[in-house]
């Protein structure tokens, strides 16, 4: 399992990474491997506003379907179009090309309750 | 939970694990079942498939028992034919679908893992219920001392002779012989459930590792790729080449005439279901299994069908990425009206219609039919 330094998680394997004004959104390496081949993405549509926990896609892996949750309260400002023509590239590289939507959070705040990657690393290592 | 000969070897190469008819069995291995599936299609695919029942049916009865048993003609059999056919009950549902093999002396019987104990069940009961007519028949169990791994794909067969002591390419399909294989005797079947060429072998347990080791240092060896493949690339696999999984396109809920496996029925023989299966075809199915080429996510088994009206014309019994056809399908039941290739129907993905198209199946023709 890989962490990337710059992100932080939910206990439910999402990340969030600050990418200028906006935030990236991905799953985790732990997520990804766990899930196995993804073969369907699907993304919420631009605009969209969600609060922290709440679903804003579905990943299908050969054998399931999984929700993706909100690690950060905001407005989905991007989604990355690249996942949906190569679902794959998710479980290639979860924390850089395989990243799912961008944010502008509305609670910034949120940040400081995440787990940062050692934290998250201890808690997912113990699955 | 049962644990094949192969259990240590799988955890070892990293296998993820999941209960499959009470084995504990390998799902995929770290190269993923996409790539698995797609290994299997450009060169050679190595299945433990232990789990599989072999039942082995003798005495002065077998013929006439194994012909009033199962769907398909037996009787024109010659010692190495191979041949599919179901099992059906009284009421013409499917109980499971079986791998006939004949070989000298004997009937050799391969039979679905979740299934097996119901069949031994059935077939005892139907040989003690017609002793008198069909003349003593011994059913045994084969299933704990025999080994089963299939090796399927377009080099499969290529491994094999370099690796046998006989010429396996020799066998025609849809029939069997003896070899052995890295000195480990089998009986070799030119069968499989991939669509691939290839062969399931059938050997003494104790040389399980053994086989299963040698062959894939073989295969490396002679510059053939060959790799292990966990159930669910098998799973893609059969379902592209469309090839039934017993629970999904057939069960006892479930006419073959409904499947699409009227072919594998011989009405001119006499066995159990025989009448169900002609008042159905008199008064005529009312849901058909069709092939659905789908977009916007993934089908999956108890979807809802409809028709582009909204109406529900039927139900997903089995649905997947296609990694070799590069589609997102399903099988489905759905009403006669609407099975016709080329209909617009829709199927409900998480509560939202997604557009779907009847196809022709099977999506990946296999290679004995091109």
């Amino acid at each position: 399992m890989s962490v990337d330094k710059n992100s932080r998680y939910r206990s439910s394997h999402e990340w969030a990474r600050k990418d200028g004004a906006r935030y990236l959104v991905g799953i985790s390496d732990h997520a990804q491997e766990a899930l196995g081949d993804i073969v369907f993405v699907e993304l919420p549509e631009v605009g969209k506003r969600l609060k922290q926990g709440e679903a804003f896609g579905v990943i299908e892996s050969v054998k399931a379907a999984s929700d993706v949750y909100m690690p950060m309260s905001g407005t989905i400002v991007a989604v990355n179009d690249a996942v949906s023509g190569d679902p794959a590239l998710v479980n290639r590289e979860p924390y850089a090309g395989g990243w799912l939507v961008a944010i502008e959070a509305s609670a910034p705040a949120e940040w400081d309750g995440l787990l940062d990657a050692a934290a998250y690393e201890a808690e997912a290592g113990k699955e | 939970m049962n644990q094949t000969r192969l259990h240590d070897w799988h955890l070892a190469a990293g296998a993820k694990m999941a209960p499959f008819a009470g084995y504990d069995m390998p799902i995929s291995y770290p190269i993923g079942s996409v790539e698995e599936h797609l290994v299997t299609r450009r060169s050679v695919g190595l299945f433990d498939i232990d789990h599989m029942g072999q039942v082995e049916v003798t005495g002065p009865g077998a013929d006439a028992f194994v012909s009033r048993l199962v769907s398909a003609r037996v009787l024109d059999m010659k010692d190495g034919d191979a041949r599919y056919s179901l099992l059906l009950s009284e009421g013409g549902t499917v109980i499971d679908d079986l791998f006939v093999y004949k070989i000298p002396g004997a009937w050799w019987i391969v039979v679905n893992a979740s299934n097996r104990e119901e069949d031994l069940a059935w077939m005892n009961s139907l040989a003690r219920a017609h002793e008198r007519e069909f003349g003593q028949v011994h059913i045994v169990d084969r299933s704990e001392e025999t080994y089963m791994i299939a090796v399927q794909g377009p080099r499969a067969i290529e491994l094999l002779d370099l690796v046998s002591d006989t010429k396996v390419s020799e066998l025609v399909r849809f029939t069997s012989g003896n070899a052995k294989v890295l000195g480990v005797p089998c009986l070799v079947g030119r069968t499989g459930y991939t669509g691939e060429d290839g062969v399931e072998l059938f050997f003494p347990a104790e040389d399980a590792v053994r086989l299963w080791t040698g062959l894939l240092s073989e295969g490396e060896k002679r510059g053939i790729e060959t790799k292990a493949i966990g159930l669910g690339a098998r799973d893609s696999l059969r379902f592209e080449a469309g090839m039934p999984l017993h629970g999904h396109e057939l069960s006892k809920e479930i006419s073959p005439l409904e499947a699409g496996f009227k072919w594998a029925c011989d009405l001119e023989k006499d066995f159990v279901g025989k009448e169900a299966v002609l008042r159905l075809a008199e008064s005529g199915a009312t849901r058909k299994l069709v092939g659905l080429s789908v977009s916007g996510g993934v089908p999956r088994e108890g979807y809802e069908v409809q028709d582009e009206g909204g109406r529900k014309v039927g139900t997903v019994v089995a649905g997947m990425f296609c990694p070799s056809v590069k589609l997102y399908a399903a099988n489905a039941f759905v009403e006669p009206a609407v099975a016709k290739s080329g209909t617009a129907l829709r199927v409900i993905i998480r509560g939202k219609p997604a557009p779907a198209v009847v196809v022709k199946r099977p999506l990946y023709v296999p290679t004995y039919r091109r």
